[in-house]
């Protein structure tokens, strides 16, 4: 029955966000509720909110206020316009160019290693052929492989190649996700069944035409949480652009505002830029927040089959 | 007739017995043509990487002479290091108190979401998975300013009270500040990982011992926790490999705590000193190199002793 729904559904419209649905738990009636458990759980969330608070907050005030107020509570004056206005002023307007670097950096990975990973983990999970196995233990060794112990032969290698100072430093090694071809694999496992291939084979659809059209929409919650990983790993990433990259105007958010952050802690006279600091830093969280806000559905029906499987 | 179709359907699934050979060829061509990408790509920036770190570490420049052939050396030297052994020595202590405290927070959200039993879960698990979306750097940043003595509300509220603050940036206790903002940064992930297991759990497993009136906390440890096994190792896996590369924290407290973070402060900030201050790069290979190998090792013991104690409970339970 549910394989026939399936079929139907898939040549017109992508597949629902929650395939396959987590299963429906019976919830405990209102008198289960504990106010114990309720009140211990939002303080708790205090602990990761405050800090959260503290910098919108601190983004509201001058200077003067980030010191002679206290920084649970806004200012005497309410300067949020300006402090923005100076987060993308300063030094020409660099900044915007760090935003637009970030999502150059972090979309052209993600979307490059989801599409790789996807059709790695799809190819796992439904075929079977010589070395797989091999193959795919070597993925999951490589997840151990500290991938900031390899920045450092890249670097020397992109050296060689001319590549260092240029985007390519930052994005080519960003496209390589073992962990996104795992979470595919044990993803595909269970969201196309092997007879709805079969069946496609023998409509006489060629290997490619299924993946894309029928696998491809069936993976849509595991690709989403794949390319979102691998969004936020390009997207925080320090480490790789800090030592890839000379010029500021090639540099993504992390290593601007690291170096803005050094460069105002260092400089006792030009206090001006801390608050140019921390409203850059609550700027650089927003679009990251809002993607994960929207993108939730799918996300969380990703990480539901990915976490359960071994 | 749905019935009819779908029985021998799923019957074939999994077996390649009716298929004929050449149909099978271009199935296992097709694979090929499907991983290919991922590795040309796994390749060129993993295996040629970490081959050249390898080939690296095996040379020494010397001021007179050149670089040279130096076999083993650099390792016997990093084995020798006390800067390096202080590093690695220092993220044995984080991984010893920092990854259980956060798994154990994480763990305990995650049952207690999953229980519904607190009002407003959505929004919990909303609000505790949001530090994840923030950047390491940004997150170091903003607790830099929080834990400072300037405006940092925590030595405002001490003065405002006569006191002198602590201080979270002094030798002490820097490694104790970071432990915290590795931890603000990574319960909200663990505990969605977590969550994500403990949905996926039949409810038929404990929904007789909920009717039999056994309470959550005999629910959560006789049958949540080892159902979700496999997911508490995978972020403990994560967790170790994380510890070790810690990078961002050091790196940028530094700038306001110059005297507390020293150049070896974590393994992989030592490293990228020795590379591009002390431009020793085959000294750092060797660093980065060894440093991937601790970390395998830690990691494989921890899987190693899960394995263990699996199967020790599997015959327990024959």
């Amino acid at each position: 029955m549910t394989t026939m729904h399936i079929t139907s559904d898939t040549t017109n419209e992508p597949a629902p966000p929650t395939t396959p649905a987590p299963r429906k738990k019976l919830r405990p009636r209102e008198s289960q509720r504990s106010t114990l458990l309720t009140v211990l759980l939002w303080l708790c969330a205090l602990y990761f909110i405050l800090p959260l608070f503290w910098l919108i907050v601190a983004s509201t005030k001058s200077n003067a206020d980030l010191f002679s107020t206290f920084g649970l509570w806004f200012g005497k004056t309410f300067e949020l316009w300006n402090n923005l206005v100076s987060v993308f002023t300063v030094r020409d307007g660099l900044f915007l160019q760090w935003v637009i670097n970030t999502v150059l950096y972090a979309g052209v990975s993600a979307v490059i290693a989801s599409i790789l990973a996807t059709a790695a983990g799809y190819a796992f999970a439904k075929y079977q052929f010589p070395g797989d196995k091999l193959l795919f233990s070597i993925i999951l060794g490589a997840i151990m492989i500290p991938l900031t112990a390899l920045a450092l032969p890249t670097y020397l290698l992109f050296n060689t190649a001319g590549l260092t100072n240029t985007p390519w430093a930052v994005i080519l090694p960003s496209l390589v996700s073992p962990f996104g071809v795992y979470l595919m694999r044990v993803y595909a496992a269970d969201a196309i069944s092997d007879s709805l291939i079969e069946a496609a084979r023998v409509d006489g659809a060629g290997e490619f035409r299924i993946f894309w059209q029928v696998g491809f929409r069936l993976l849509g919650p595991g690709v989403v949480t794949v390319f979102l990983f691998a969004l936020v790993a390009t997207w925080n990433n320090y480490f790789l652009p800090l030592i890839m990259l000379n010029s500021s105007s090639l540099y993504p958010l992390t290593v601007g505002l690291a170096q803005q952050q050094a460069a105002s802690a260092a400089g006792g006279g030009a206090q001006a830029l801390f608050s140019t600091v921390i409203t850059g830093s609550l700027v650089s969280i927003v679009p990251l927040i809002i993607a994960f806000l929207v993108l939730q559905r799918y996300w969380q029906a990703g990480l539901t089959t990915g976490g359960v499987k071994e | 007739m749905a019935s009819d179709t779908i029985i021998p359907a799923t019957r074939n699934a999994g077996s390649t017995v009716r298929r004929s050979t050449s149909s099978r060829r271009t199935q296992v061509t097709a694979a090929y043509l499907f991983v290919l990408p991922f590795f040309i790509v796994f390749i060129a920036m993993l295996v040629i990487p970490l081959g050249y770190a390898g080939y690296l570490s095996l040379f020494k420049s010397q001021l007179i002479g050149g670089l040279s052939f130096a076999g083993l050396s650099n390792y016997v030297e990093a084995l020798t290091d006390p800067e390096f052994l202080a590093g690695i020595g220092r993220m044995g202590v984080f991984l010893l108190v920092q990854v259980p405290i956060m798994l154990a927070v994480a763990l305990f959200l995650a049952l207690a979401l999953d229980s519904g039993r607190a009002r407003g879960s959505k929004a919990l698990r909303l609000l505790y998975f949001v530090p994840y979306a923030v950047p390491g750097v940004v997150a170091t940043l903003m607790w830099g300013y929080l834990y400072g003595p300037d405006f940092g509300p925590f030595a405002q509220l001490f003065h405002s009270f006569g006191l002198e603050s602590p201080n979270f940036l002094g030798q002490q206790s820097i490694l104790g500040s970071m432990m915290n903002i590795v931890t603000w940064e990574f319960v909200g992930y663990n505990m969605i990982i977590m969550y994500a297991a403990l949905r996926g759990i039949p409810g038929e497993l404990y929904e007789a011992a909920e009717i039999d009136g056994a309470s959550q906390f005999r629910i959560a440890w006789n049958i949540k926790i080892p159902a979700i096994r496999p997911a508490i190792i995978l972020t403990v896996i994560f967790s170790i490999i994380g510890t070790f590369q810690l990078f961002n924290e050091p790196s940028l407290l530094d700038a306001i705590a110059p005297n507390a973070v020293t150049n070896g402060f974590t393994p992989n900030f030592y490293a990228y000193n020795l590379a591009f201050v002390n431009q020793d790069v085959n000294y750092a290979a060797a660093i980065a190199f060894l440093l991937g190998i601790v970390i395998a090792i830690v990691s494989y013991v921890v899987q190693l002793q899960t394995q263990r104690g699996e199967r020790r409970q599997r015959k327990a339970s024959k």
